[in-house]
């Protein structure tokens, strides 16, 4: 369903995404004050900041649930819309069809023989054996797991994040950003992952974002190759500078 | 410290081997105990039913012994009497539920999807609802004579406002995420609403069925009872006027049987549809 049509050429699986000058604000609040950002296709992008910095509202107009007040957001090129085959979000909640099984839930919106492809990305996350059972059974890592699944079902070129991992505990987490990082690296999708957690954006990311009030308030790469030693002196570094920028603000 | 451990869960082990009931009779006896506990007062209030009017304690016009319950049953079947009233009631109230709820069902998804129809029509079918539905039989009879329009009417009227409110506040109060998720994976129109809408909204309306079902046979009973020359309803009140309490107290009795087969009838929809709601799921 993505991915190359035949005869196109594309130089990679993963989608170039371009953000200029986008502004927004609800009501007389200013949510997001001229942001400018331009992430590599393939790259693997964090976004940090305080609860109210706008990083959730930026999410969601990356990912067409919103429309930006001024500015373009583009997407290889052509600008952003819903429901964009490429492009796909994991919500802060695994957001599970209670009434369709773990392989409709992943099959959601596929048309065709979709099933067999179903079966081949849950094996990925581990959850073939869950795939005839009711999402109401399954424990918050599997849910989102599952949400994984299913945002990858369908190859996206770009996966937007919003906290998926915020509500789990601190084994199942790192499990789950062990498995994000294996399936990114695989499919070479771009990545966008909102969180507070300045330890999982440092793990995770090539570049790491920190909104302050709306705007980009520091940009940081991530030289380091995976796996990634969290107690290394480089990582503490890295993780300490964000740190003490975050806090010196409040 | 791991023998110590070692030695405290052995003690456990021998403590809970000693505790354990001998044989399974007591585990037996406690979980037929458990089953049959629900039974208990019926099968008390039957017993002081017979007791009571086999030994003359009640006298037989006002509360008929069982066993001429029985004969009134022998009596009425054999007649076909009992037949011929009960599938005339359970016509009427079949048809009724499908007029009433089938209109109730259609408005209650139409003001729930569209805003508009919702403010256009809801708050007149609020008032409307407030108005006692048995307090329209005067006027029914008014208008469609004691002929089976009059409780067609009656039925459909009080089997609407359960299934309206219940399939409207069901497709309101869908999880606005569920929706919001189900578009960004490009789910529009008819397939938004059947595999999200719809089924999001599955629980409140059967609860709503589960309602209709009930009002619809008090209303049919009592529109049978004061308007009606057939049913359930008009042979009861015939009986009444020839004192034969026996086949009164029958009349009643298949009322009940009537309720709780709608009410199974119900429960089993749920059972089936919503499997995967986890109130469903066990056994009562």
């Amino acid at each position: 369903m993505s991915g190359t049509q035949p005869g196109e050429t594309r130089e990679h699986p993963g989608a170039a995404l371009s953000i200029s000058h986008v502004k927004k604000s609800f009501g007389e609040t200013g949510v997001l004050r001229d942001i400018s950002l331009s992430i590599k296709p393939g790259e693997f992008v964090t976004i940090v900041g305080h609860s109210g910095c706008g990083k959730s509202t930026l999410l969601r107009l990356l990912a067409g649930l919103d429309q930006p007040d001024h500015g373009d957001i583009t997407l290889d090129g052509a600008p952003m819309r819903l429901a964009n085959r490429e492009v796909r979000l994991m919500f802060q909640e695994a957001r599970l069809l209670p009434w369709m099984t773990v392989l409709q839930n992943v099959g959601l919106g596929l048309t065709g023989d979709w099933q067999p492809r179903a079966r081949t990305i849950l094996r990925q996350t581990g959850l073939e054996s869950r795939a005839g059972d009711w999402p109401a059974i399954l424990s918050g890592g599997q849910k989102q797991r599952v949400a994984l699944a299913r945002a990858l079902v369908g190859q996206p070129r770009l996966l937007l994040m919003d906290e998926p991992l915020g509500a789990l505990d601190a084994l199942t987490r790192m499990a789950m950003q062990e498995l994000i990082l294996q399936i990114w690296r695989a499919q070479k999708f771009t990545a966008i992952l909102v969180t507070h957690d300045v330890q999982e954006a440092v793990a995770l990311a090539d570049r790491v974002i920190v909104l302050e009030r709306g705007a980009i308030g520091q940009e940081l790469a991530v030289p380091l190759s995976h796996p990634r030693d969290i107690g290394s002196p480089e990582f503490a570094a890295l993780e300490g500078s964000i740190l003490k920028r975050l806090l010196r603000q409040h | 410290m791991p023998s110590d451990s070692k030695l405290l869960a052995g003690n456990l082990a021998v403590a809970r081997k000693a505790a354990a009931p001998k044989p399974n009779l007591l585990a037996f006896a406690r979980i037929a105990g458990a089953r049959s506990l629900p039974w208990l007062l019926p099968v008390a209030l039957f017993a002081a039913w017979y007791v009571s009017t086999k030994y003359g304690f009640i006298d037989p016009t006002f509360l008929p012994a069982p066993g001429d319950v029985l004969s009134g049953f022998q009596q009425v079947s054999q007649t076909g009497e009992l037949w011929n009233d009960l599938a005339i009631s359970t016509g009427r109230a079949l048809g009724g539920l499908a007029i009433g709820g089938g209109i109730g069902f259609a408005l209650g998804i139409l003001n729930g999807l569209s805003p508009l129809s919702a403010k256009l029509l809801d708050t007149t079918l609020q008032m409307l609802r407030n108005i006692p539905i048995l307090a329209l039989i005067p006027l029914a009879i008014l208008w469609f004579g004691i002929g089976e329009s009059a409780k067609l009417f009656l039925i459909a009227l009080g089997v609407f406002f359960p299934v309206y409110l219940n399939t409207y506040h069901g497709i309101r109060n869908v999880d606005a995420g569920l929706v919001e998720m189900a578009r960004t994976y490009g789910l529009r129109g008819p397939k938004l609403f059947f595999q999200v809408i719809f089924p999001g909204a599955l629980p409140s309306i059967l609860v709503g069925l589960r309602y209709a079902l009930g009002i619809m046979w008090l209303v049919l009973i009592v529109a049978e009872m004061v308007s009606a020359s057939s049913g359930i309803g008009y042979m009861t009140m015939n009986a009444r006027d020839d004192m034969q309490t026996n086949i009164v107290v029958l009349g009643i009795l298949i009322y009940a049987l009537l309720g709780k087969l709608a009410d199974l009838f119900a429960y089993g929809l749920e059972r089936r549809f919503l499997r995967w709601h986890q109130t469903y799921a066990k056994p009562r």
